[in-house]
């Protein structure tokens, strides 16, 4: 059962072939009805992420010549948004894969596209995007993993935690310290001294097969190098975070109409004393408001899509308001999502104790909530002093 | 030429921090308001205002640091472009 939360402003023309549906299909069909065993077995099965790539999802956005689709962001967000409805942690895969392969395509060198891409984009390889670390997350200036230039290329020590896709990627992109700044660097999963172990036990996402990687004297060649060395490496960074921010927007959007989706389903069916749960006012008031934070999220990053397409670089703020305004809206969905399902609520036989976990995971990734309430509201004096 | 690209980049810089007054050989670096987040847009505004793509080897910071430099950068590269082109 879906309610509808709207079409956002020109969703028909953003969905040429209508992928969406086939991709709202794929969803419904194949991915949530096995979310809660992939939660309570912390893993996604690999028929799964083959399936994936047999649809052309890993990274539709690459060009055609590339193995892409051409796919535009304001569409990629959508899809995004429909996997996010199923699993979460399907929709993370889906993230870090997306940052790290649009690092490649945009800063890579036409070896490096050459050597990378065509198994970006099936999904033969699969991407993390190895930035934080055991004591450094949003500050990236603070990691502590180093790479040194030797003769033969690079020598990176360090550790990387959290890393989403950690145990089955085999493309790690790696930041590093170099020489008083920072780079960026493509390490395949399998090379010397990488040593990747799963973090299991998690609150939130708990399929997405996290990982350490610990990297002990990894001797990597010049060619790993990705990006410009120094300053600007922070804008490699800066911008793959900015589609991860985007993706994870997208995706609690998704998480906001699956809340929605449940609660109608569950108050419709339910019945207390004086009829039936969805007959009571206070159940009418959550949701509403779940109906409109969804209207007001889905509108919030259709319009961070539509400014990725133009290269507009307003995109930039207005990613960082949809993640907070989707994420929190989430979070706050989830937890009424909760309560309407009462005990129900907490049990694995119904989404939204997960939903609930997975919607807290998206106010901290790509950016903690604060941290966009401080970017936001340094905008908006910005903005003033006009 | 040269005021034609600099007009731009200067509004772009003037509408995000109104407070600054930039002169064309100013170092916008030394002035501390540039984080990543705004090297991002910088770099976004000048490819789509100029019709350029920034290569990896000319993404560096004296690139970046004057209006001049700006300038001068999107010059070459339209430069680059047109006899590629032609």
């Amino acid at each position: 059962m879906t309610v509808p939360l709207t079409e956002a402003a020109g969703g028909t023309a953003a969905d040429p072939g209508g992928v969406l549906d086939d991709v709202r299909g794929f969803a419904e069909s194949e991915i949530a009805p096995h979310a809660e065993e992939w939660d309570q077995n912390e893993r996604l099965p690999p028929k799964l992420l083959t399936r994936i790539g047999e649809l052309g999802l890993w990274a539709p956005f690459l060009p055609a010549g590339l193995g892409g689709a051409g796919m535009t962001w304001a569409t990629l967000g959508r899809v995004h948004e429909e996997i996010g409805r199923g699993c979460s942690s399907v929709r993370s895969f889906l993230t870090v894969h997306t940052m790290v392969t649009w690092t490649v395509q945009r800063w890579g060198t036409d070896g490096q596209r050459e050597r990378w891409l065509p198994r970006l984009a099936t999904g033969e390889l699969l991407g993390a995007f190895c930035l934080t670390e055991p004591d450094s997350g949003s500050d990236a200036s603070a990691a502590g993993t180093v790479a040194e230039r030797v003769a033969s290329g690079w020598v990176i020590n360090g550790e990387k935690k959290w890393m989403t896709a950690g145990q089955v990627a085999g493309l790690l992109l790696v930041f590093c310290r170099t020489e008083g700044n920072m780079s960026a660097f493509l390490v395949p999963a399998d090379t010397p001294g990488v040593e990747i172990t799963p973090i299991t036990g998690v609150m939130g996402t708990r399929a997405s097969m996290l990982a350490r990687i610990v990297l002990r004297d990894v001797t990597v060649g010049p060619d790993a190098l990705v990006g410009p060395p120094g300053w600007a490496a922070a804008t490699v960074m800066t911008g793959a975070l900015d589609l991860g921010r985007y993706s994870v927007a997208c995706g609690s959007v998704g998480i906001l109409q699956a809340c929605l989706d449940a609660c109608v389903a569950y108050t419709s069916r339910r019945t207390v004393r004086d009829g039936r749960l969805s007959e009571l006012q206070l159940i009418r008031r959550k949701i509403s408001d779940m109906v409109v934070s969804g209207r007001a999220a889905r509108l919030l990053c259709a319009e961070a899509g539509r400014l990725k397409d133009a290269d507009d670089p307003a995109t930039i703020m207005a990613t960082w308001v949809a993640k907070y305004h989707a994420s929190t809206a989430a979070s706050a969905a989830a937890s009424d999502a909760v309560q309407i399902h009462g005990a129900n609520g907490f049990s694995a036989a119904y989404p939204a104790a997960r939903l609930y976990r997975d919607a807290k995971v998206a106010e901290v990734i790509e950016g903690s909530t604060e941290l966009q309430q401080l970017t936001i509201a340094e905008e908006a004096y910005r903005e003033v002093a006009r | 030429m040269s005021e034609d690209i600099r007009t731009p980049i200067r509004e772009f810089i003037s509408a995000k921090f109104p407070q600054i007054s930039l002169d064309d050989d100013e170092d916008i670096l030394a002035l501390g308001f540039v984080n990543s987040l705004f090297a991002m847009e910088l770099v976004m505004f000048v490819e789509r205002t100029f019709g350029v793509r920034v290569p990896n080897e000319q993404l560096k910071l004296d690139n970046f640091r004057t209006m001049n430099a700006m300038a001068d950068l999107v010059r070459g590269l339209s430069e680059s472009m047109r006899l590629s082109a032609g």
